[in-house]
């Protein structure tokens, strides 16, 4: 019997790994198992194009069954993962099946978490698959008030494509400002006033208490002020958890739920490895990061692809791969699109160094403990690039950039420097 | 090799620039991709090939002669 390698977990992350193992000349089986029913497919554009009514499902699909299969990948979709012995490298499918593996990669990516209420009713959904974007587009082309509970990144994506289809949306999060634990008070305030500009009502400071609903069918929600929101649609996008479920109890390590634990992740040392045998890849993998000297999950389509290169070396026993996984995430909210990379943090200095936040063209850079953490940008994706090695080396930034006032119009701080 | 670029998707990461700078460049105002080199040289491919896998908005299709 030739060597196999089981990829747990049939989105981004598994898709890469998949491809990556044959690209590095792996030449025995490959097994994708998936717990949707669907063909690998790309999860950024179901919030926006997909949501939008703009993209088919045709479109997001990176890959046929017959492609894969003429690459050699198995793919057993709607299969569930429900366990794993690593002493008999053996993994427990539903329905009673076992997969034997000599390698196992973990990629099983996140699921959406919920409220402890409400999901019974009709008409509060949340987004992370497929299935739940065509559900919610289904019901958003004809909604005509949609509240979004969660000011996050994929809460405000929803709230500027389901707005921008003419429905009235809200905006609910208990924090002052959105991405506020991301981007910081400045930024955070740029896309509360891109909202704004675009007839968004934001309720923030105030969390949700409770919703009203009429024979099963959501009607409104009630703030923690007690103040009423009428909605026919409320899309609950307070974030994602693992989906490590089905490791629990098995010898591979999961992360303690804190973020500097590596957020309840699987835990791997520096290049994915999580114990003999068993690697973990995506949004489900936790990462020791040497720089940070901590486990480090971060939910990054890039991350995915990059996390797929270092392992499928490593299996195939190559020489290992010195990636400079300096992450990037991106954003598109109206005509707003802003990237980052590096590990932005809400409590990081910000300067911004080129541009206006005013204009919405601007090139912001992160400092934490005087180093650069992160540049984050719009309308600038040259000169943000520039900035990658400074990111990746964490330089110490410039005295003069450190010491510069910022300028209250939110014009740039000063004369714009060069990374 | 045959390089292919679906413009749509792409959303201006430069990880293709950065992986492949003689292959890729990238526009000024939104930052989506220029094909410098749709057959890249042998020697290219490398780069293309880790601009493919890393790119990701899956925008890079690459065509193995």
């Amino acid at each position: 019997m030739g060597r196999r390698v089981v990829v747990v977990g049939s989105g981004t992350a598994g898709l890469a790994t998949a491809d990556a193992l044959r690209s590095e000349g792996w030449e025995g089986d490959v097994v994708l198992v998936g717990a949707e029913p669907h063909e690998p497919y790309d999860r950024p554009p179901l919030s926006k194009q997909l949501l939008a009514g703009r993209w088919t499902t045709d479109r997001i699909v990176l890959r046929t069954r017959a492609a894969l299969a003429a690459d050699g990948v198995e793919l057993l979709s709607g299969r569930r993962a429900i366990g794993v012995d690593t002493t008999d490298r053996t993994l427990h499918l539903d329905e009673g099946d076992d997969l034997r593996y000599d390698a196992l990669v973990v990629a099983t990516g996140l699921d959406a978490r919920r409220l402890p209420f409400g999901h019974d009713l009709a008409g509060v959904h949340v987004l992370r698959t497929l299935d739940d974007a065509l559900g919610l587009r289904a019901e958003s082309s004809t909604a005509r008030r949609v509240v979004v509970i969660g000011a996050g990144f994929l809460g405000c994506e929803v709230a500027a494509t389901v707005r921008q289809a003419g429905a009235q949306v809200a905006i609910v999060d208990p924090l002052d400002l959105p991405l506020r634990n991301v981007l910081g008070p400045r930024l955070g305030t740029l896309v509360a006033e891109v909202h704004a500009g675009h007839g968004v009502d934001l309720h923030l400071g105030r969390g949700l208490a409770s919703y009203l609903s009429d024979r099963g069918r959501v009607t409104g929600v009630v703030l923690d002020d007690g103040s009423e929101l009428p909605a026919d649609l409320v899309v609950v996008a307070i974030g994602a958890t693992p989906a490590v479920q089905w490791l629990r109890g098995s010898a591979v390590p999961l992360a303690g739920p804190l973020p500097q634990d590596g957020a309840g992740g699987v835990r791997c040392d520096a290049a994915g490895r999580a114990v003999e045998a068993v690697w973990a890849v995506g949004d489900v993998a936790a990462w020791w990061s040497p720089q940070e000297g901590r486990h480090v999950r971060l939910e990054h389509r890039l991350t995915a692809n990059q996390h797929a290169q270092v392992v499928a070396r490593a299996i195939t026993g190559g020489q290992p791969r010195a990636l400079a996984l300096v992450p990037y995430f991106w954003s598109e909210q109206y005509d707003l699109h802003l990237q980052s990379y590096g590990t932005p943090a809400g409590t990081d200095e910000v300067h911004v160094v080129e541009g206006s936040l005013a204009r919405r063209r601007f090139l912001a850079v992160y400092l934490r403990g005087g180093r650069v953490s992160a540049v984050v940008g719009a309308g600038l994706p040259k000169a943000l690039r520039a900035w990658v090695p400074a990111v990746a080396e964490h330089r110490l930034a410039e005295h003069r950039l450190a010491e510069q006032a910022l300028a209250p119009d939110g014009e740039a701080d000063g004369a714009p420097l060069r990374a | 090799m045959k390089i292919l670029i679906d413009e749509e998707r792409c959303i201006g990461a430069g990880q293709c620039v950065m992986a492949a700078p003689d292959v890729f460049d990238q526009r000024e105002e939104d930052g989506v991709v220029v094909l410098l080199e749709p057959d890249p040289a042998p020697a290219q491919e490398a780069g293309a090939r880790r601009a493919a896998a890393l790119c990701p908005a899956a925008a890079v299709l690459l065509r193995e002669h």
